[in-house]
């Protein structure tokens, strides 16, 4: 069950502003995932529930699009545009760098949950390729040293923080 | 209410059908065969498998047969040798995705797959093969899912949605990573709508749900999905 | 009356056709009153570099130097030169500041508002990149501010809407767009006009418009910047097109990744709704169709026109089989149009200007203009807007600048991911429908990307086989399957265990799938392949024969071990 905070009144409020409507489905798992940040279980099945729709229906399209996430992504989101002009520009040294640098494979969190790293293909800021989005800075004609650089000051920023 | 009549030409012969029949449900009311799989009487058509493709007099583009109208005048070719070929590729390419060995199989001998690679004298497979290592649920008390042998056909799908109604089985992902899922990607065992109608295992054209202990050639039943609609109809 | 007490009134009266005229001429005097205009880039290309810092530095300036009477700083779209921003456009006069920070903001003020001195150092030099150009769907953008629907009208907006319900029918609407010749912007190029008759003739209620602004094409930005730029152009589109087919309610689909084109579309359609330009009794006449916007999540075959109907629907994006056509079975089964952006912000200066004076812009098979995002290895990227029939050579060389750094042009890739990939032989080619298909390219929504040396063209073909596997729903059987085999077999070719049979294997089964696929997306993914075996097999050879990548992409893994042992 969903548990009963803000967040789930709002996304109730959203449904209702969508007067239930099944076709609104995929507003509303966007409005889930603005709101938990990703969807789960929990939040699949309430929204199965609100809309009356199938559970498989909800999971199947929920599964289909990339731009939702079923798994808990890490503290922080790294995600590298592979777009045709990034990749063109050498996107794709720039991944495989920071995958073997936080030892974490694209599509996947490093093992203490601090770290994500996904790609998306084209953010739309293809004249400034390669570009990089950390967390929701927009990191421009990136590099790798620049962008491990950058992802090193944000871990360890965080760690200073905790300990 | 009259319903008017179409007449148009397959393969040289001339017919006369209801106007809104698709080329292939004329084809197959006329006793002409066209090779098709994801098709089934009674679902929605999908077009999706392509096996059922023909081409159109005067039209550059190919045509799946089941999910397009006939209309008058139409003179449709189901054998030409680009078709022949295009179709042997197609069941090639379907038997190479997953996992497919017959002789190992609880459908061999029962499988439209396999049938029509018979028929269309595929005698080998040209491509390189997969061997996919999906598990096998079979959780549920009678009912299997091998989705190594999935075809992705989305015939359960449709009848558990249009027939019986639950919607139980749907598609996750997308492209070659497709799987067939029951509620929330669970087991079946642990699923909330599905009824156990075994509707599921009575369309698989091939070997991917079936019941288990029970030989597959009592199981199908290629004339659910119309049965049930038209006692409905009632 | 103060602009802002006008604002005020605007939102709450009912507004009525002549009102639209009132004011536009209201708002051109406001504007008039200023000497100077700043307008900042505050697209999506510019504010990662900080376009809303320098957007705030401006305005304190202008207060700084006491000349906030004399100089209006607004917050504008995309002014095209996305290399060098934030970009800032100084009227009159058109002056173009590059790489603009909040510090060359207050200098700006000073020496070219306070003094009128125009800071020299900072202009943008390239004026080739504006000369071959020809600005007409971003004709507002870089000089609106898009948040602002009292600029667009002042610019004209909405007044070919006016025009049609107060003087036009339906059908006259209709015969405008076909004498304009007008053609899709999404790809295909279908007339216009023709989609808007069958759509029309369909006699059934209710119908829908979706105006697709998802925009997956990787490297390609061009519609995103349109929405950010100038929204109010395909509200008015749209308006229009339901106007002339009788339509009840449209859909834009827009892509979750363009959170600016979203919040823009979003605020335009509501000031339009609040401005009784939207919603029910237009402009206080018989006309009514709302709009609501649909969000995509990330899904390229979502483009394909069926595709998209599933997803407005609530669905998985799967294309279904054609017929029946969308015009007559769209929407929950009702019939509906589905137009392109870009194709959708032509009408209004069709309407505006009439068919035959947009029919002489262009070539005369492809009339008009087409907004390209030109990207990859140029000197010039950014956003471009052409008339249709000038060459390749042009855009790449003229416009664009050629490849940086002394690099020798390999090839062009046209038409997005299911593009193809073109040599430096057929750069004369005019851009129009046929004459890049019968290259085996495609208008596509409008990328051009250019290759240079240091690409490898077997790798390159692999990038854009590698998004459509992982973009192919999986419907069909010739795009999940043989894409997939198309994959296995690059893969090998660039491991160094390619056989030269591969390469007679990659051509039979490529036209297996243009032929045999369900949706457009099956049908045009082999291009790149097919583009670089006919262009660039010489590159497939050395990769099979020698194992030998010129480029020096390829790992040729496999060999490299032969090599050591």
């Amino acid at each position: 069950m969903l548990k009963e905070d803000n967040r789930k009144l709002m996304l109730e409020k959203a449904i209702k502003d969508h007067q239930y409507q099944a076709s609104a489905l995929l507003e509303i798992l966007h409005k889930a995932q603005e709101l938990y940040g990703y969807l789960n279980r929990e939040i699949l099945s309430f929204v199965a529930s609100s809309l009356k729709l199938p559970p498989s229906h909800v999971y199947g399209v929920a599964a289909f699009y990339n731009y939702f996430r079923l798994k808990q992504p890490g503290e922080h989101v790294v995600t590298t545009c592979m777009g045709t002009a990034c990749y063109v520009k050498g996107a794709e040294d720039i991944i495989s760098a920071v995958e073997k640098e936080f030892n974490v494979k694209r599509g996947d969190s490093t093992a203490d949950g601090k770290l994500s790293i996904f790609t998306t293909r084209c953010i739309g800021a293809c004249a400034m390729a390669p570009s990089i989005v950390i967390d929701d800075e927009v990191v421009g004609k990136a590099t790798k040293e620049i962008v491990i650089e950058k992802i090193k000051l944000l871990l360890g920023g965080k760690k200073t923080e905790t300990s | 209410m009259t319903t008017k009549t179409v007449s148009l030409k397959i393969d040289g012969h001339d017919i006369s059908v209801q106007e809104g029949t698709s080329i292939l449900e004329a084809a197959i009311e006329n006793g002409i065969d066209i090779p098709h799989l994801c098709f089934l009487e009674g679902l929605t058509k999908t077009g999706a498998c392509r096996l059922c493709l023909v081409e159109l007099k005067g039209q550059a583009k190919l045509f799946a047969s089941c999910s397009t109208p006939v209309s008058d005048g139409m003179e449709v070719i189901t054998d030409s040798v680009k078709l022949k070929e295009y179709r042997k590729k197609t069941i090639q390419l379907l038997l190479s995705e997953r996992t497919h060995v017959c002789s190992v199989c609880v459908a061999n001998k029962n499988c439209e797959l396999q049938a029509l690679a018979d028929k269309l004298g595929v005698d080998h497979v040209a491509y390189e093969r997969e061997w996919t290592g999906e598990k096998v649920d079979s959780s549920h008390p009678f009912l299997v899912i091998d989705r190594n042998r999935c075809i992705l056909c989305t015939r359960c799908v449709r009848v558990c949605d249009e027939v019986e109604g639950v919607h139980a089985l749907d598609l996750k992902l997308r492209g070659k990573d497709s799987q067939i899922i029951v509620d929330f990607d669970d087991s079946w065992a642990n699923s909330t709508s599905c009824t156990s109608c075994r509707k599921c295992a009575k369309v698989c054209p091939v070997g991917a749900i079936y019941v288990e202990g029970e030989p597959l050639s009592q199981t199908k039943d290629r004339n659910i999905a119309n049965f049930v609609l038209s006692r409905r109809k009632k | 009356m103060s602009s802002k007490r006008l604002n005020f009134c605007w939102g709450v009266k009912k507004l009525k056709p002549a009102d639209i005229i009132h004011l536009a001429e209201t708002e051109l005097d406001a504007h008039r009153s200023y000497k100077y205009r700043i307008n900042v880039c505050c697209s999506s290309g510019c504010i990662p570099f900080g376009a809303l810092k320098v957007l705030k530095a401006f305005e304190e300036a202008v207060k700084e130097f006491g000349v906030q009477k004399e100089c209006k700083v607004a917050r504008t779209g995309c002014i095209g030169t996305c290399s060098v921003g934030p970009a800032v456009m100084v009227e009159p006069g058109d002056y173009l500041y590059q790489s603009v920070t909040p510090e060359k903001a207050r200098q700006i003020v000073r020496d070219h508002v306070v003094l009128g001195l125009p800071v020299k150092e900072m202009l943008y030099g390239n004026k080739a990149y504006f000369e071959k150009q020809h600005r007409l769907v971003m004709k507002n953008a870089g000089k609106i501010d898009p948040y602002r629907i009292e600029d667009y009208i002042a610019a004209g907006g909405y007044s070919a809407l006016v025009k049609c319900l107060l003087r036009m029918s339906p059908k006259e609407v209709i015969d405008e767009v076909w004498l304009s010749g007008l053609r899709g912007r999404g790809g295909a190029g279908f007339k216009t006009g023709q989609k808007w008759t069958f759509v029309a003739r369909a006699h059934r209620s209710p119908k829908y418009i979706v105006a697709n602004l998802d925009e997956g094409d990787p490297g390609v930005f061009a519609n995103r910047t349109l929405a950010e730029a100038d929204p109010h152009a395909i509200i008015e589109g749209m308006l229009i097109a339901a106007y002339a087919t009788e339509a009840n309610k449209g859909y834009i689909y827009i892509r979750a990744e363009y959170p600016l084109a979203v919040e823009t579309l979003k605020k335009a359609l509501d000031r339009a709704r609040a401005m009784n330009l939207v919603g029910q009794n237009i402009l206080e006449t018989n006309f009514s169709f709302d709009i609501e916007l649909r969000l995509g999540a990330g899904a390229f075959v979502a483009g394909e026109e069926t595709a998209i109907l599933a997803s407005v629907e609530g669905n998985r994006a799967n294309p279904r089989p054609r017929p029946p056509y969308p015009a007559a079975s769209g929407l929950w089964k009702s019939p509906t149009l589905i137009d392109n952006v870009e194709t959708l912000a032509n009408i209004p200066q069709i309407i505006s200007h009439g068919g035959l004076w947009f029919s002489k812009i262009g070539s005369p098979t492809c009339t008009g203009t087409k907004c390209f995002s030109l990207t990859g290895k140029v000197k010039n990227p950014g956003l471009i807007e052409i008339p249709m029939g000038i060459t390749l050579r042009e855009v790449i060389f003229d416009i664009g600048g050629g490849p940086p750094d002394n690099k020798k042009f390999k090839a062009v890739l046209v038409g997005g991911p299911s593009g193809g990939c073109l040599p430096e032989t057929m750069l004369d080619l005019p851009i129009d429908y046929e004459s890049l298909t019968k290259a085996g390219a495609i208008m596509g929504s409008g990328g051009i990307v250019v290759i240079d040396e240091d690409s490898c063209m077997v790798d390159t073909a692999k990038f854009f086989i590698d998004f459509c596997v992982d973009e192919s729903c999986g419907k069909c059987t010739p795009c999940r399957v043989g894409l997939h085999k198309i994959q296995e077999t690059y893969t090998r070719i660039m491991d160094g265990e390619g056989k030269p049979e591969d390469l007679d294997f990659l051509r039979s089964i490529s036209s297996y799938i243009q032929d045999a696929s369900l949706c457009g997306l099956g049908q045009t993914a082999p291009n790149p392949v097919l583009t670089t075996l006919r262009y660039f097999g010489k590159e497939y050879n050395e990769h099979i024969v020698d194992k030998k990548c010129v480029a020096g992409k390829c790992s040729f893994k496999h060999q490299v071990k032969e090599d050591e042992l």
